[in-house]
């Protein structure tokens, strides 16, 4: 019996040491919330974890926002989506409820934003998403915006460096189909590949995958049957990375083309020598700075963590920069003020370039080209919108 | 579809149904002794393949040393786990020590989340599973030639370690009463224990090859293939060793065929396993192997 009791009490103290440390809600009047909503866990983690890294730099370099003579003290509420959209629901409600946050930012994950979109729009929430890019997000949401590209930009660039670089003119699509930015995405490469080609047989095949699958060889068995010229598989890293691998253990020599979502150091340390070569899009690259604040972000990113920084802990980092500015234009800590000059943004000068939102609160943006080389994610170009 | 397609498809299947096959069997050996689905499995097979990372990168042993010493560790885990949460619930009803286990799931998974992190992990590459095989126009990766090799090991060990030997006479004694075995002088506690470091150590062994085929580890890789290989040996018949290995490579089969034949469905992959499950529970409760057992009330 006593021992039964002992176990329980451990169990106990474990779920309270790993539960509660991030729940802690103090009311204080000099304190301003961002709650960060990102995938910790799950598929999507370490783009999670990367935006984190990003939004923690920018609280070192900016831990205060001044509103009318008086110091608030910024702390971050974090809620973990899990990488799933139901879940995503749920810590949305949970940072609009109990943690009471006055901006959100995030989600890496456009289908994890659209699930707790109508929650903020709801609590009248502004929130800033920082690599989500599918259209859907903002649209329609007055109180969603964004600090990247968005995807039928994404999608002409690939097919374009599709069609004149790699000289393609038959490609195959392999989407994560139970993903909203790898479905979207795939379709502004379609619709732009078939123009660019005027063949409307141009895409041989667009097959599917679910997240999580980890076994890709039934579908590029498929793939090498149609001997495609490119293959273009935007989606999660993990997923994408064994995909290329399974790829070339099969024989299948056609380069591969993804998204934003690859540029990721799991996308090389799973896919090993096989990723080697492949192409994506991206946000930022730290040899080509944008503005005097890529520097800054570049050289403390470093300091911080040791590493160089990914182009997606660099939107975090501009997140957070841009709750902050909005905050001071607006002198007051009302969300609804708040989303006001959030929407009103205008030449805000991030890490990652100039942001001026539009009507639907994207901003226009330019984009990195990256292959991936001697196990280094490597300039290529950038293209302007 | 051409021939050659078809036969790499083939070969796909046999690859994938061979590892859910090694799987299965941990799965319906517990199942056979304590007729308790083990839903911990997956977690344990997760756990498996931590040990192995840790051991070949912190501890920077050779891969096979790695591996015994991982494979040591699942089965002390698995061991202890029964100790901690299944045997003192022995007497409760079977209910109990199956929510037990889902508890004990869920626990392993997020204590995993904590300890290993969130972001997925990489398994350096071994030359002797990573190395690409050519067949004619057919191709694969080694470790898919291991597999076969080391779950038809496996089962015929796992065969005569049951049916051939007095702790195998202990287990089935065990598994058909409990209480008239300990009359016997059969150590129960000894006899379940080993049950689950065995079970357990089948686990570490799936977990290990799994991500020498998918080179990638993260705290919650266990629950898909712990859910398919539950079904592999539903299907199989669970408690049926051999029905086990049959469901695995259905089931592996299955998953690739609809892939290769209907790839507009490719996107309910993880539902047909599932419809399968519940087909095979309305038409042969007892799986494709299994005896139907009656039971007096």
């Amino acid at each position: 019996m006593k021992k039964s009791v002992l176990i329980i009490a451990a169990l106990i103290a474990i779920v309270a040491l790993t539960g509660c440390a991030k729940t802690e809600t103090k009311v204080d009047s000099n304190v301003i919330k961002f709650g960060v909503f990102e995938p910790l866990t799950g598929a999507n983690a370490a783009g999670g974890a990367e935006e984190l890294d990003g939004i923690r730099l920018a609280q070192e370099l900016y831990p205060t926002v001044t509103i009318d003579g008086k110091e608030y003290k910024i702390e971050l509420a974090i809620a973990d989506n899990k990488s799933d959209k139901v879940e995503a629901a749920n810590a949305g409600q949970r940072l609009v409820d109990s943690d009471k946050v006055q901006v959100v930012l995030g989600s890496w994950g456009s289908g994890l934003s659209m699930a707790a979109g109508p929650i903020f729009k709801d609590a009248k929430i502004p929130a800033i998403g920082l690599s989500c890019t599918n259209p859907l997000v903002t649209k329609d949401n007055e109180f969603y915006f964004r600090v990247c590209f968005l995807d039928p930009f994404q999608g002409t660039v690939m097919a374009n460096y599709a069609f004149k670089e790699v000289k393609a003119r038959k490609a195959v699509i392999i989407r994560e189909v139970s993903n909203d930015y790898s479905v979207g995405l795939a379709k502004f490469f379609v619709d732009s590949f078939k123009a660019l080609t005027g063949d409307d047989k141009a895409i041989l095949a667009e097959l599917n995958y679910n997240t999580n699958d980890q076994d890709f060889s039934a579908q590029l068995t498929q793939v090498k049957s149609l001997k495609p010229d490119v293959i273009f598989a935007p989606g999660n890293y993990t997923e994408s990375a064994l995909i290329i691998k399974q790829a070339r253990e099969l024989g299948i020599t056609a380069p591969f083309l993804g998204g934003d979502t690859w540029e990721i150091a799991e996308f090389i340390n799973v896919g090993k020598q096989a990723v080697e070569g492949a192409v994506m899009s991206a946000f930022f690259d730290n040899d080509a700075p944008l503005t005097p604040l890529s520097k800054v972000f570049v050289e403390s990113y470093q300091k911080k963590y040791g590493k160089l920084p990914s182009g997606t802990a660099v939107l975090g980092f501009d997140g957070y920069l841009l709750a902050i500015d909005a905050i001071k234009r607006a002198n007051s800590v009302d969300p609804l003020k708040i989303r006001d000059a959030i929407a009103a943004t205008k030449d805000f000068a991030g890490a990652a370039g100039i942001i001026t939102l539009d009507a639907n609160g994207d901003p226009i943006k330019s984009a990195v080209i990256k292959e991936v080389k001697g196990g280094k994610f490597v300039y290529k170009t950038t293209v302007a919108p | 579809m051409e021939l050659s397609t078809f036969f790499q498809q083939l070969t796909n299947a046999l690859s994938l149904g061979s590892l859910y096959a090694l799987i299965a069997i941990g799965y319906t050996m517990v199942y056979g002794i304590l007729r308790l689905i083990n839903f911990a499995h997956g977690d344990v097979f997760m756990l498996g393949a931590y040990f192995a990372f840790y051991a070949v990168t912190a501890l920077a042993m050779p891969w096979w040393v790695a591996f015994v010493v991982a494979l040591a560790l699942t089965a002390a885990f698995g061991m202890g786990l029964e100790r901690v949460a299944y045997r003192p619930l022995r007497d409760s009803p079977k209910i109990s020590v199956m929510i037990s286990a889902i508890g004990a799931s869920f626990l392993i998974e997020n204590v995993g989340i904590v300890l290993f992190g969130g972001r997925p992990k990489s398994f350096p590459s071994i030359p002797l599973f990573d190395t690409v095989v050519h067949f004619g126009s057919v191709s694969m990766l080694s470790v898919s030639l291991f597999i076969p090799v080391i779950t038809a090991v496996v089962l015929g060990a796992l065969l005569w370690i049951v049916h051939g030997t007095k702790t195998g006479l202990a287990m089935r004694a065990v598994s058909t009463d409990l209480d008239a075995a300990r009359l016997m002088a059969i150590d129960v506690n000894k006899t379940i224990s080993l049950t689950f470091g065995i079970g357990s150590l089948l686990a570490g062994v799936g977990g290990i090859m799994w991500t020498m085929k998918y080179p990638q580890l993260n705290p919650l890789m266990g629950v898909m293939p712990g859910l398919k290989c539950f079904i592999a040996a539903v299907i199989g018949g669970i408690g049926n060793i051999q029905g086990a290995v049959l469901g695995g490579f259905l089931l592996g089969m299955i998953e690739i065929m609809i892939v290769a034949f209907l790839p507009e469905l490719t996107g309910y992959r993880d539902a047909f396993a599932f419809v399968l499950l519940i087909v095979v529970l309305l038409v042969k409760p007892a799986g494709l192997l299994g005896k139907n057992q009656t039971v007096k009330v």
